[in-house]
Parts: structure tokens; C-alpha cells; sequence
């Protein structure tokens, strides 16, 4: 079969548009390896600036995933109780909150965060713990988890399901964790997913919420690159892919052995 | 093992004042097939949401299983089984964890659930599909499905609502027998819910014909057929003609009425439409009044002829005034 010229057109604009997007990525993780940037990659590759990078913000990372981690456990707990009692209720309230859920894209995180600052800066030891930032992430995290979580319960009629699980003779705890979460599990790694990468990535807020001993991932990131040692913040990004992508995989490889287990159960 | 079902004045009222259903009366025998008939928003859908459990009637009601009051206790512990339109199987399972599900949370012993699974599927004809997806069952199995997961249980009530308005008419059909011999094998008592009075009269025992929250009238099919309480069962069971005599409305069957040609009778023939097994003959009288009557094929009723109509071969017309031509 020839193929017109409308697919090499179609397929040269394609690949144009991912060299664009996907170059960045890659000059920066060849400069975090590059032994000299200003010569070039003639001068050879080294580990030095990853080991630098280590020895450096090591902390940031493992705080990072720390908080990624207790992030998406707390968006987990609240989210989806809270996405499937919207899912249940089909009045104007429940209409308005999965309405308001999108205002996090609205409201800029920096806003999000002086507000945080000015309620919240003088509890007890809070501004100077790490808990701090865990809440921030929270609040921006927790409405991604539901809207990813809702949207499955609405695609499922949750209500039909429910009804025939009660019929069966199902307990509420029954029919929630043998029909809900396993008809919703798609949704909740979705969101899931979400959660943990825009924590790990998020910058906005944590720059406000953060002190000098609780520096996160991208603070530190955005701190080197201030420094002007982009040889460092590029080694830095290379960490970053490092521990993300997978993450990520883990992740779903783990839902998708789920759901090939336990069909007949 | 199958139970006698009352209600009690039981009505339902919506949360914003509509009213679902006025209070009713009700009296099921153990083990009897009841069918609730009527259009879309009669109120046979709540009526058998209230028996199952998934509502609770309006203050004063009452639903009686074998005269025990089962009215607050909701449907998860009536010992109910339930099909719904929608078959509504649990996506996540196969079809061996959907049927077994009833009897897996009722707590029943491992290899109590695989035989009384076994024997579902048998009964069902669905052993070669048992490790099958339900997204990979037809229609039809899937409604077989429902119902296997709704009596794998051993319920003392099953309610079905509308189980077959999803398939299409052929396969209906088929179900629709294998249901009914399956709930005379049972003995259990059932409560149908369909708008299709043809599923009704194959099914019901009895026919509870609803309309706008009522019970319109209840009866065998022949007791609704041959002697409908009023126009509304009558137009709703079988086709009917609504005439106005000169003492009162009488409702008349298209197949009661037969057709005689006679250039002087009152009624004109407008329409002929042959179906196979009737020729559906439409008569106009002057005064604008049409009938349908369904009569054997005869190729010489034509559209434009004279015709008298006779109900039982007395005349239609005989208390009226010889027609003008």
C-alpha cells in the first residue's frame, strides 16, 4: 500500500513537533554528564556532577519522594471517600463542590500558598517542619485524585452497581471494597499517578513554603540553577527522570498485575 | 421456600412532593408470577423498588413478607434476588465471580459456592462461558448472567425490572420462555415489571395493570382482556376501539368486529392493510367515528366500499338511523 502525502506530511510534522518538545530533555541530561559543557561533549563523560548533585541536595530528593509519597496517602484517604460520596449524591451541592474542584488551576499557586502562610505560619512548630509543605500539597493535590477518581464513578453508574451488590446481600464495606474500589481502580491510579508527579514537581508553592532544612527537589533545582552551575542542574534533572519515569511504571505495572489477578474472586 | 408478599397502603412520595405511587394495596401469593404493567412513570418500577427494599414507602406504609413487617429493613437483608435492566454485573468479575457473589458475602463455605456455581451455569447453559469477561458476553447472556446471580442465592422473592427490554425482539422472545420456565421450576415468587403486555400475558400469573400511581385493575389476562375495568387497561391489553353509542362509550376488540359488504350501510371502509394473519380493515361512520377491526383476508373489501359492522353478529348499527348516501 503507498502511502500519500498527506502521512510523510502528517508524520514529518509529528516527529518535528516531539524533537521540540523532547531536545530540551535531552541536551539537559547530555550536559549533566558532559565533563566540561562549555567544550562539549568532546570532553568526555563524567559522574562527577551527578555524585556532586548527590552529595549536595541528596536531602531534597528523599524529602521529596517523602512528601510525594505521604501526599498521595493522605489524597488517597480523603479523595476517593470524598469522590464517591459526591458520586452518590446528585444534588445542587454536590454539582457546586465538583464544580469548585477545578480552582486549583485557577488559583496560582504562590496565592494558594501566602494564604497558607498567613493562616497557618504561626501554629506551633508547623512553618518550620516539612509538614508544612504537606499540607500545601495537599490542598493543591487532593481536588486532581478526585476529579480523576469521580470521573470513573460517573462512567460506572456506581448507583446500579450498588443496588445489585446490596441485592446479592452485601454489606456497605462489602460492596465497597469488592465492587467499588476494583470498578475504580482506573481512576484511582490516574489520579495517583497525577498526585505523585505534580508533588514531586511542584515548585510554586513549596518555594514560599519551604525553609533552608526543608528544600524539596525542584527548590533545590531551581537553586542550583541560580547558582549558575547548570552542569549541576542539569545532573540534577537527570536524578529527577531517574527516579520518576520508574516510579510511574512501577505504578501502573503494579495496577495492571492487579486486575489480571483476582477475577473470579 | 418461596413467601406470601402484602403491602399495606403503601405509597411513595418523591423528595420534591411529586407522588410516585398513592398508597396501594397489595396481596401476592406464595409462589405466584405477578406482573406489573403500564407505561414509562405508572409507578410499577417504585412499586417494586418498595417491595425489594431499595425504597421506603411514605409514613404508614407497610411491606409484609409472610406477614413478618419487612418495611425498614433494607434490601441487602430481605433475602431478595433482583434483575435489573441494565444487568448491572459487577465488571470487574468474570462470570463465575458474578454469579457466586451472592453466596460469597453471605458467607457460604469455598466449595458450597463452586457446586451451587456449577449448577448455575448448567441451568443457565453458561459452563463454557464461566472464565469469560462480561465484556465479552452478548446481550442475552448477560441478562443470563443476572439471573443466574439473582437465584444462585436460593432468594425467597425474585423481582425483575424489565429484564428484557434490552434485547432485541428475537431473542426476547427465546428469554422470555426460558424465564418463564425457569420460574415455574422454581416455584418462587416473582414480581415482573415490563411495559410489554405481550411479556405480560406470557408470564403473569396475574396482571397488575398501573397507571399514573394507581392500580388500574389486576387479574389474569384473560379476566383484563376480556373484561378490562376501563379504557385505559383496555387500550393498554390488547388493541382496542373506543365507540360512542348513543348509550355511552363501549369498548370494542378489532377482532370482535366482522364486516358484511352493503351499499346502504352507514360505515365506509378508508384503509385496507393486509398483515398475514388479519386484514386490518379501517370503517369511518359519518359522524367521523373510525373502528379497526381485524378480519380474515378477503380481497374484495376494498377502501371506498360500504360495509356494516357487526359486534357477535348483532349490527353495530341497528339503534341508529338508516345512514344517508
Amino acid at each position: 500500500m503507498r502511502r500519500g502525502i498527506g502521512f510523510w506530511t502528517g508524520l514529518s510534522f509529528t516527529l518535528l513537533i516531539s524533537a521540540f518538545l523532547i531536545l530540551p530533555i535531552f541536551a539537559s541530561v547530555i550536559a549533566g554528564v558532559t565533563a566540561n559543557q562549555f567544550v562539549g561533549l568532546s570532553s568526555g563523560l563524567t559522574t562527577r556532577w551527578i555524585l556532586d548533585v548527590w552529595a549536595n541536595y541528596g536531602g531534597t530528593v528523599l524529602l521529596s519522594l517523602q512528601i510525594a509519597f505521604a501526599t498521595l496517602a493522605i489524597t488517597l484517604l480523603l479523595g476517593v471517600p470524598a469522590a464517591y460520596v459526591l458520586a452518590r449524591h446528585a444534588g445542587v451541592t454536590a454539582r457546586l463542590i465538583e464544580e469548585a474542584l477545578v480552582m486549583p488551576v485557577a488559583v496560582p499557586g504562590l496565592a494558594t500558598a501566602l494564604g497558607l502562610i498567613l493562616a497557618y505560619g504561626a501554629v506551633g512548630g508547623l512553618r518550620s517542619s516539612w509538614y508544612f509543605i504537606l499540607v500545601g500539597h495537599v490542598v493543591f493535590c487532593l481536588p486532581f485524585m478526585m476529579r480523576a477518581v469521580l470521573a470513573v464513578l460517573l462512567a460506572i453508574d456506581l448507583n446500579r452497581l450498588e443496588e445489585a451488590a446490596r441485592a446479592c446481600g452485601a454489606s456497605w464495606a462489602q460492596r465497597f471494597f469488592g465492587v467499588v474500589l476494583p470498578n475504580i481502580r482506573g481512576g484511582i491510579l490516574a489520579g495517583s499517578l497525577m498526585v505523585v508527579t505534580l508533588s514531586l514537581g511542584e515548585f510554586n508553592m513549596t518555594l514560599l513554603l519551604h525553609t533552608p532544612f526543608t528544600r524539596t527537589l525542584p527548590v533545590g533545582l531551581a537553586d542550583a540553577y541560580t547558582a549558575l552551575r547548570t552542569e549541576m542542574a542539569s545532573a540534577y534533572t537527570l536524578i529527577f527522570f531517574a527516579l520518576i519515569v520508574p516510579l510511574l511504571s512501577a505504578m501502573q505495572w503494579v495496577v495492571g498485575r492487579m486486575d489480571q489477578q483476582g477475577r473470579s474472586r | 421456600m418461596s413467601i406470601a408478599i402484602s403491602l399495606r397502603s403503601c405509597g411513595k412520595t418523591w423528595a420534591g412532593g411529586a407522588r410516585g405511587l398513592l398508597p396501594i394495596d397489595m396481596d401476592i401469593t406464595a409462589g405466584e408470577t405477578l406482573v406489573l404493567l403500564g407505561p414509562s412513570g405508572c409507578g410499577k418500577t417504585t412499586l417494586l423498588r418498595l417491595i425489594a427494599g431499595l425504597e421506603v414507602p411514605d409514613a404508614g406504609g407497610q411491606v409484609l413478607f409472610d406477614g413478618k413487617d419487612v418495611t425498614r429493613l433494607p434490601i441487602e437483608r430481605r433475602n431478595v434476588g433482583m434483575v435489573f435492566q441494565s444487568y448491572a454485573l459487577f465488571p470487574n468479575m468474570d462470570v463465575t465471580g458474578n454469579i457466586g457473589y451472592g453466596l460469597r458475602v453471605r458467607g457460604f463455605a469455598k466449595n458450597e459456592v463452586q457446586n451451587r456455581v456449577a449448577e448455575m451455569l448448567e441451568m443457565m447453559q453458561l459452563t463454557e462461558f464461566r472464565n469469560r469477561s462480561i465484556d465479552a458476553l452478548s446481550g442475552g447472556q448477560r441478562q443470563r448472567v443476572a439471573l443466574a446471580r439473582a437465584i444462585a442465592p436460593r432468594p425467597q422473592v425474585l423481582l425483575l425490572d424489565e429484564p428484557l427490554s434490552a434485547l432485541d425482539a428475537r431473542l426476547r422472545e427465546q428469554l422470555r420462555q426460558e424465564i418463564d420456565t425457569l420460574l415455574r421450576a422454581l416455584g418462587i415468587t416473582a414480581i415482573y415489571v415490563t411495559h410489554d403486555q405481550s411479556e405480560a400475558m406470557a408470564l403473569g400469573d396475574r396482571i397488575c395493570v398501573m397507571d399514573a400511581g394507581r392500580i388500574a385493575q389486576m387479574g389474569s389476562g384473560r379476566d383484563l382482556y376480556h373484561h378490562p375495568a376501563n379504557a385505559f387497561v383496555a387500550d393498554f391489553i390488547g388493541d382496542a376501539n373506543k365507540y360512542v353509542t348513543q348509550t355511552g362509550e363501549v369498548i370494542l376488540r378489532p377482532e370482535e368486529l366482522s364486516l358484511r359488504p352493503d351499499p346502504n350501510a352507514a360505515f365506509m371502509i378508508t384503509r385496507v392493510t393486509f398483515l398475514g394473519p388479519v386484514l386490518r380493515v379501517m370503517v369511518r361512520h359519518p359522524d367521523g367515528q373510525e373502528l379497526r377491526a381485524d378480519v380474515a383476508d378477503d380481497v374484495t373489501l376494498q377502501p371506498g366500499m360500504r360495509v356494516e359492522v357487526s359486534v357477535g353478529g348483532a349490527s353495530l348499527m341497528k339503534a341508529d338511523p338508516p345512514a344517508l348516501d
